[in-house]
């Protein structure tokens, strides 16, 4: 049961974050980061399983998987610049935050170009 | 990776902040200051270091070469 030790671990460190903030407020925000990275990390596994999974139902359908790797890249980069945005929030950057978002769009749309030229070519098939 | 780190890294959070005020009181400013940098940087390497090891993760889970 992964979820009781993820919710477990992070009520644990909201707690001690809580009474660090008094202290020494960047000791609290670095504590609440690792605490971030180790439940990434504990996901992390999960979403290889669904990976495979999505490459095999690919595979059968015989879709190209050059496809699915961008939309497996897309899905990185919102996931880590979600993490980073995040973040950001927590420490208070919130213009810092909004720069990471921008960029973390950019870099989708650019990701996507190959997709949207293919689907302008099939559209322009049919019509055409 | 995780809960250990994690109290590793609350318990120097903690004794840096002790520190930093008994040595403030002792009226040693400075080196209540050099304590906490210290205790910043030693838990900023362990940060980094957890950082790098999911960064490395996300590049082979999402192929993000």
């Amino acid at each position: 049961m992964e979820i009781a030790q993820i919710v477990g671990l992070a009520i644990i460190v909201t707690v001690i974050s809580a009474v660090l903030k008094q202290i020494k407020p960047e000791m609290a925000l670095q504590l609440s980061i690792l605490a971030g990275v180790a439940i990434f990390l504990v996901v992390m596994d999960k979403i290889r399983l669904v990976i495979d999974l999505l490459q095999k139902l690919a595979d059968q359908a015989n879709v190209n998987s050059y496809y699915l790797f961008i939309v497996l890249k897309i899905v990185g980069v919102a996931y880590l610049a979600e993490l980073g945005c995040q973040i950001c929030r927590d420490a208070g950057e919130n213009a810092l935050a909004t720069k990471v978002e921008i960029a973390a769009k950019i870099f989708v749309v650019v990701l996507a170009i190959p997709i949207i030229v293919a689907v302008m070519e099939s559209v322009m098939k049919l019509l055409a | 990776m995780g809960i250990d780190l994690i109290l590793k890294v609350a318990g120097i959070g903690l004794l840096v902040g002790i520190l930093a005020m008994v040595l403030s009181e002792a009226g040693k400013k400075e080196q209540a200051q050099m304590v906490t940098i210290a205790g910043v940087i030693v838990v900023l390497y362990i940060v980094i270091q957890g950082i790098a090891d999911l960064f490395v993760l996300i590049k082979s889970v999402f192929k993000l070469y």
